[in-house]
């Protein structure tokens, strides 16, 4: 056995910590907070302003444009359709509104990160291993802290979901531009290109396959992150889901979890569209 | 252009060394150059001089590890010298800040590369147009420009054709287009045939020969074919090892190598010419013919 009498524990420290920051920083907390929390709002109200058909229809047409197959053109549009019919369509919106404002705040964030990455070795060897750890930590550990900065609610949702979706759009875009043809960067310096040319001309578009599919990555996980986040009160898809695990309500359940699906499908068939149909042109 | 014997090009004593006491490594010390080489430094350009007059197709040719294609990119500092200074048109490119090598770049020198290096995201024009792009120019001008040396190397009609729909010689075309659009007194080549099938090498090569009769730029030109140096260059540099073994007219140095590295190129030419039984005397005489016709053809131009 561990001799016991060397045990020392940091966890009374980092309870005092977050305690403290909460006290110190509310103005800052509370100014993030509303920030958020209006833009969501404002986000929610334009997909609950959008009637159902319309949403139908539109996904219908984009999934057309971008694989001209008929069934595959109908498939996300009827899938959309069985939410409505289950009753979880503002419910939905709800959730797709969390998602969209998670994944917007992952890409400001996590796209520089990436480039930043991408550009200097000493960045990468110190934000590696931090990412590492955003993707083993149990979502649960950090949703304590994010429930005592920011209250109950969506806006602790929005930031553990961040916390969650960010590392796979940072990894994917250093990646995608470290992996870039020398010979094409090379011929780019030899005819006069800055690095910041260099960066905007070759790297960024060549790197472009990869980063949308970080984006695509990084909403998947968005969307199964707010599920889980409606355990400190996000609410959408994951609070019914709550509730039914609570009632042991299988078929609920189901509904609830097949809604969840569907937006998943959905979410993936049209964000990995957008990486094809950026793939084309170049080869 | 009038004076003849204007060097655009001056290189003096040019280094580069690959090791981590590539900055410290005193190079005039022979004995501390050899200290680092037993200690894993790699020189890729060893004390290398040289000068190129105006008009000039000067070859450099040597076998893959020899140097070449490290010499140069560092005529450019694509890759960064150790030592030595390079004078362009008498300006020194080795001394010059960040600034002063990207105008250098834009303005006075382009490279076609072995691997062409075209953006596979731009089309054929928008390839071309690309060195132009990065100075500035407005979109209309570019692309006139760009179109009308698509036409000079034969690519008029594919505009709109992205690089990965075209053939390797098609590709290399946009590739010396891109250059030429840049209108710079010195074209650098970087083995621009090798990776092009033997039909596709010979024709890509009475190309460049027809369009330098109009262009009479300063060509660099670096390959590890003698038949293509002896095709096209004015002057050539056989390098091994990081030095200039022999350097003179081509029919020199196959008529007469120093050393036996020069004798290993040479003696294929010369396995051929036994081949095709014309003998020693008619294949010198073909190949001064063909040097003849070249410099006559040069002086013509002039």
């Amino acid at each position: 056995m561990f001799p016991s009498d060397i045990e020392f524990h940091v966890a009374p420290y980092i309870s005092d910590f977050v305690k403290w920051i909460t006290v110190a920083w509310e103005p800052f907390f509370t100014a993030f907070s509303n920030m958020v929390l209006g833009m969501l709002l404002q986000i929610e109200h334009l997909l609950v302003a959008i009637p159902w058909w319309l949403w139908i229809i539109a996904v219908t047409v984009i999934a057309w444009r971008q694989t001209h197959e008929v069934v595959k053109a109908i498939m996300p549009g009827l899938l959309l359709f069985t939410v409505g019919i289950f009753g979880f369509w503002g419910i939905a919106m709800e959730t797709l509104g969390i998602v969209i404002v998670s994944v917007i705040i992952s890409l400001l964030l996590g796209i520089p990160l990436g480039i930043a990455m991408a550009v200097s070795d000493r960045c990468n060897t110190m934000v590696t291993p931090i990412l590492d750890a955003m993707q083993t930590m149990p979502s649960f550990v950090y949703l304590i802290p994010a429930l005592m900065l920011f209250g109950l609610g969506k806006v602790p949702g929005v930031v553990a979901t961040v916390i969650y979706a960010l590392p796979p759009v940072v990894r994917l875009t250093n990646l995608g531009i470290r992996q870039v043809s020398s010979s094409v960067q090379e011929a780019a310096l030899a005819f006069g290109a800055t690095s910041w040319q260099l960066m905007k001309e070759v790297r960024i578009p060549l790197a472009m396959p990869s980063i949308l599919a970080g984006i695509n990555q990084t909403t998947m996980m968005a969307l199964a992150m707010v599920v889980i986040a409606s355990m400190i009160g996000a609410g959408g898809m994951g609070e019914v889901v709550l509730i039914c695990t609570n009632r042991i309500d299988v078929g609920g359940g189901f509904e609830a979890g097949w809604a969840i699906v569907v937006l998943a499908i959905v979410i993936d068939r049209l964000t990995q569209g957008l990486v094809r149909r950026w793939d084309t042109p170049g080869g | 252009m009038g004076r003849q014997d204007f060097n655009l090009v001056e290189v003096e004593r040019l280094w580069k060394v690959y090791h981590k006491t590539e900055k410290t490594l005193n190079l005039s010390d022979p004995e501390a150059v050899e200290k680092a080489e037993a200690a894993g430094a790699v020189i890729a350009v060893r004390d290398v001089s040289f000068q190129i007059k105006r008009g000039e197709v000067f070859v450099i040719m040597g076998l893959s590890g020899s140097g070449k294609s490290t010499l140069i990119r560092c005529l450019t500092r694509l890759i960064e010298p150790s030592a030595g200074v390079i004078r362009v048109a008498g300006k020194e490119v080795t001394s010059m800040d960040a600034e002063e090598l990207t105008a250098f770049r834009r303005g006075e020198a382009a490279m076609v590369f072995q691997h062409y290096g075209l953006l596979p995201h731009r089309n054929v024009l928008e390839n071309v147009a690309f060195g132009l792009k990065l100075r500035g120019l407005a979109h209309e001008l570019r692309e006139a420009r760009a179109q009308e040396a698509l036409r000079q190397v034969g690519l008029a009609g594919w505009e709109k054709k992205y690089p990965h729909q075209l053939s390797g010689g098609m590709q290399q075309r946009v590739g010396i287009a891109r250059a030429l659009v840049q209108d710079t007194d010195l074209l650098l080549m970087d083995e621009p045939f090798s990776g092009l099938d033997p039909l596709i090498r010979r024709e890509m090569q009475d190309e460049l020969i027809r369009l330098q009769k109009e262009w009479q730029k300063t060509i660099v030109f670096v390959t590890h074919d003698l038949g293509e140096a002896l095709r096209l260059g004015d002057r050539m540099a056989v390098m091994g090892a990081g030095v200039f073994v022999q350097v003179g007219r081509p029919q020199d140095i196959v008529m007469h190598p120093t050393d036996e590295y020069v004798q290993r190129f040479v003696q294929d030419e010369q396995r051929i010419a036994q081949l095709l039984d014309k003998g020693r005397v008619s294949w010198v005489r073909s190949i001064e013919a063909h040097a003849s016709a070249r410099t006559g053809k040069v002086a013509a131009g002039r």
